[in-house]
């Protein structure tokens, strides 16, 4: 698409209109997974092994299937053999076979008539365990006599002699990165640390499974992703794709975490062996901290090669994360994110995924890029600070813009990240005077962002107004965003255009809500079969005045014809077509399928200042300011409610959230009360700067928005403590613990 | 000709080179003649591999054209949240 094709000036793009499910939220008639019920429906319960790492000698459900009312207990051993791949670690994770990988790992499941009596029977089913060495830190997990979590799991990527835990090697780069380091004025080298952290949804996983043994079944489920849920459960019980029906509810957040499953397959194979009838499996807390996917913790070493003015001049990522039990934690990303705001001549990026004995990580909010952006901008804080030099001057020194190489390879299409710094530099924030124990940090963040396998199809109702299927779940504002560009290309006004968030059976493939894409692709997709729609009724209309269909446009929500030479006949409107259109042909729809091109990358600048409590090493976020680039912001209100939800997560993670593991092996921190997410009374008021750089591969400019503001919180949280403090903190989280032993460090030397 | 620039840790399965020059028109033609040229890429690409040409970061379309002369990188398919 050419960059003359991105419209300019919209009626309703880029205005703040009615959230479309906000009744239904402020009233509670809002449908989320736990509420959803059937007649005759079951209850189930899992049983999860409190052994970090243990062989199951015997499973033995005499004792609860003894209970009235129990009607199922199923183990790995009613679920299919022979699964590879990422199939068999999703097998092995919903439901461990011959070991149990970490705390929390299930066991059992067992469905019976009631919660309570399912809970009961969940504890009556004996494990017995042998009890097998473990290991829980990713640095501890590649020693040489670290436990051996899964002999064998390494796959093509690894080079011979790894460390057994290590399943997969990452290296790229470019350029000679020695002679950029003798090159430089001041180099640096430093090694951070990052806690695993939860999303932190505050639904937790829910859904209602039916399966008969016909093997058709259908599921209600929590997720951003119902053609993901109903594939992944299809292949882990041996079932037909299609024969499974999945209707997503309404979500309660996922944030990545809802794009796999953990307990979902198990309601279906509960009710399989209970005859047929639904099984409701519902989470605590406790399971979803316990045996969901929080992301990894990581271990990584740094270097930097700077000249005296801050021209960077080479840079060195080695970066080691565990992801659980399986493979999969996102070191990649987090090496191609580190250094993505800069120019580099010479990169090198090197990464070890490894297996430690942990829940299996899920995508979290840009996956890996904000730990890479934690060693990476608190090491060029660092070193600005060093060099006397300004955050922002010396990030715009090295700015990466349209046509320059990417640090992971490619060159960069059209991008903000200018015009998000020079922003940054005049806002008002930036330039309040600080008190004392206070302290200011910058930090830059990128995401590529996505687009995916994206189905829609939208139709003309009777009297003009129109509906629009989609297959990405509405957790960031999809809904609004979609209606107005619908709205917008069809001339109507946004509130005669739903959009609703359909189930398996009415739609192709789609890929879950997940990055950042639902308003990039699917907005797209809408767009492109809303096109669709509006080309048929002109035909229609060119019709019934007798006139070639090329000589009638579409504009304003009616047909007319495209020039003087087309005809003269009055606008035909959108309803007048819509209401004939039983008697001119039939239905008025447009669909479309496919993987939308022309992503957009992004990229965000934060700013905050910081307050530290020197007596007992509290920081209090004073003021926090977010600048990104959302290339158009569809609807503002949502666009700047991802960019605070972005940095208070990323608060979050930087300063409190953290899995807190025991020498047993066993999470001590299972609940929201000792696993602390910020809340409101926490924060001030996040300030946000939406940039406009429209991408050019989009209709109406839009990048995605919803990851790319969690990628800079921890830095800049990080070099705002160093402002305040004069000590750095290279360990997440930045608890009250840590800061006041780094300050009181600081005091003995 | 096309110019694919593999990932670093891909040297030892195409004898040290991380620049491969193959034939092909598409995205999926690209990797195919990848996997000719160094049969020990297959299963690095089976695992999933993105192409970025002239900047684009391409997934899960083979058909996607691959114009002669431009910058081709091979890429590990991208996971979001």
């Amino acid at each position: 698409m050419a960059k003359d094709d991105v419209k300019q000036a919209y009626k309703l793009v880029g205005t703040r209109v009615l959230r479309p499910d906000g009744l239904d939220k402020v009233t509670g008639r809002a449908r989320y997974g736990a509420d959803f019920a059937m007649p005759g429906m079951l209850y189930g319960a899992v049983a999860r092994s409190p052994h970090a790492h243990a062989r199951i000698v015997s499973i033995d459900a005499s004792k609860a299937l003894a209970l009235d009312g129990v009607k199922a207990v199923v183990t790995r051993a009613d679920l299919p053999e022979g699964l590879t791949g990422e199939d068999w670690n999703l097998q092995e994770n919903a439901m461990a076979g011959e070991v149990a990988l970490y705390d929390g790992h299930a066991v059992a499941a067992v469905a019976a008539t009631s919660a309570l009596l399912a809970k009961d029977a969940a504890r009556l089913i004996e494990v017995d365990y042998e009890v097998l060495p473990h290991v829980t830190d990713v640095d501890e997990a590649m020693k040489p006599d670290a436990p051996v979590i899964r002999p064998g799991a390494a796959d093509h990527t690894v080079p011979d002699g790894m460390p057994p835990n290590v399943v997969k090697y990452f290296e790229f780069g470019r350029g000679d990165v020695e002679a950029g380091f003798a090159q430089a004025d001041l180099v640096r080298e430093r090694t951070y640390r990052t806690e695993a952290t939860h999303q932190g949804y505050i639904e937790p996983q829910a859904c209602v499974g039916q399966l008969g043994s016909d093997g058709k079944g259908e599921m209600w489920v929590t997720t951003q992703g119902q053609w993901y849920v109903r594939k992944m459960c299809a292949d882990l019980l041996g079932l037909g794709v299609a024969q499974l029906r999945v209707t997503p509810s309404e979500i309660g957040g996922g944030f990545g975490g809802k794009t796999t499953v953990f307990m979902e397959p198990l309601s279906l194979a509960l009710s399989r062996k209970a005859g047929g009838r639904p099984v409701k499996l519902v989470m605590d807390r406790a399971e979803v901290l316990r045996a969901t996917g929080p992301t990894a913790s990581a271990s990584m070493d740094v270097k930097i090669g700077m000249k005296a003015d801050g021209t960077m001049t080479a840079a060195r990522a080695e970066f080691r994360m565990q992801g659980g039990a399986f493979p999969g934690s996102p070191v990649n990303e987090a090496l191609e994110c580190a250094f993505a705001p800069y120019k580099l001549a010479a990169v090198e990026h090197i990464g070890y995924d490894v297996l430690a004995n942990r829940p299996k990580a899920a995508a979290y909010r840009a996956p890996g890029a904000p730990m890479g952006a934690f060693a990476a901008e608190s090491l060029i804080d660092e070193m600005a600070r060093e060099l006397g030099l300004d955050p922002i001057e010396l990030r715009l020194l090295n700015v990466v813009e349209e046509g320059d190489r990417s640090s992971y390879g490619p060159k960069f299409k059209r991008i903000g990240l200018r015009e998000v710094l020079e922003a940054t530099k005049v806002h008002p924030n930036f330039s309040v005077p600080l008190g004392p124990n206070q302290g200011r940090g910058v930090a830059t963040g990128f995401w590529f962002n996505y687009n995916g396998d994206t189905s829609v199809s939208m139709a003309i109702a009777e009297d003009g107004t129109a509906q629009v299927a989609v297959g990405t779940p509405d957790i960031g504002g999809g809904r609004a965003s979609i209606g107005l560009m619908v709205a917008e290309t069809l001339g109507v006004p946004y509130e005669a255009v739903r959009i609703n968030v359909v189930e398996t059976g009415a739609l192709g493939i789609n890929e879950p809500t997940h990055g950042s894409r639902a308003t990039f692709a699917t907005g797209k997709a809408a767009v492109l079969a809303t096109e669709q729609a509006t080309r048929e009724m002109c035909r229609r209309a060119a019709a019934d005045w007798g006139i070639d269909p090329d000589a009638v446009e579409w504009v304003e929500g009616a047909a007319q014809p495209a020039g003087p030479n087309a005809g003269k006949f009055p606008p035909m409107s959108i309803a007048e077509i819509a209401g004939n259109m039983s008697n001119t042909g039939g239905p008025i729809a447009g669909h479309w399928e496919g993987v939308p091109r022309g992503v957009g990358a992004s990229f965000g600048t934060h700013v905050a200042d910081v307050e530290v409590d020197p007596e007992t090493g509290r920081v209090t976020v004073l003021r926090y300011l977010v600048v990104q680039d959302a290339g158009r912001a569809i609807q503002p209100d949502y666009v700047e409610g991802q960019y605070q939800g972005g940095a208070v997560q990323g608060i979050g993670w930087a300063l409190n959230e953290g899995y807190v593991y025991g020498a047993d092996g066993r999470l001590q921190n299972a609940g929201f009360l000792d696993y602390r997410i910020p809340v409101a009374s926490d924060l001030p008021m996040i300030d946000t700067v939406i940039v406009e750089v429209p991408n050019p591969g989009h209709p109406f400019g839009v990048r995605g928005v919803g990851e790319t503001g969690i990628t800079p919180p921890l830095p800049a949280i990080a070099n705002a403590v160093a402002a305040a403090t004069g000590v750095r903190l290279a360990d997440l989280p930045m608890n009250p613990p840590r800061v006041l032993a780094a300050i009181r460090s600081r005091m003995d030397d | 000709m096309i110019e694919v620039n593999l990932w670093s840790g891909l040297r030892h399965v195409t004898g040290g080179a991380t620049v491969v020059e193959v034939e092909g028109a598409t995205v999926g033609a690209v990797l195919d003649a990848l996997v000719a040229a160094h049969p020990g890429l297959a299963p690095f690409i089976e695992a999933g591999v993105s192409l970025a040409v002239d900047g684009e970061i391409i997934t899960g379309d083979r058909f996607a054209e691959v114009p002669d002369g431009a910058e081709v990188f091979l890429m590990q398919r991208l996971k979001g949240g």
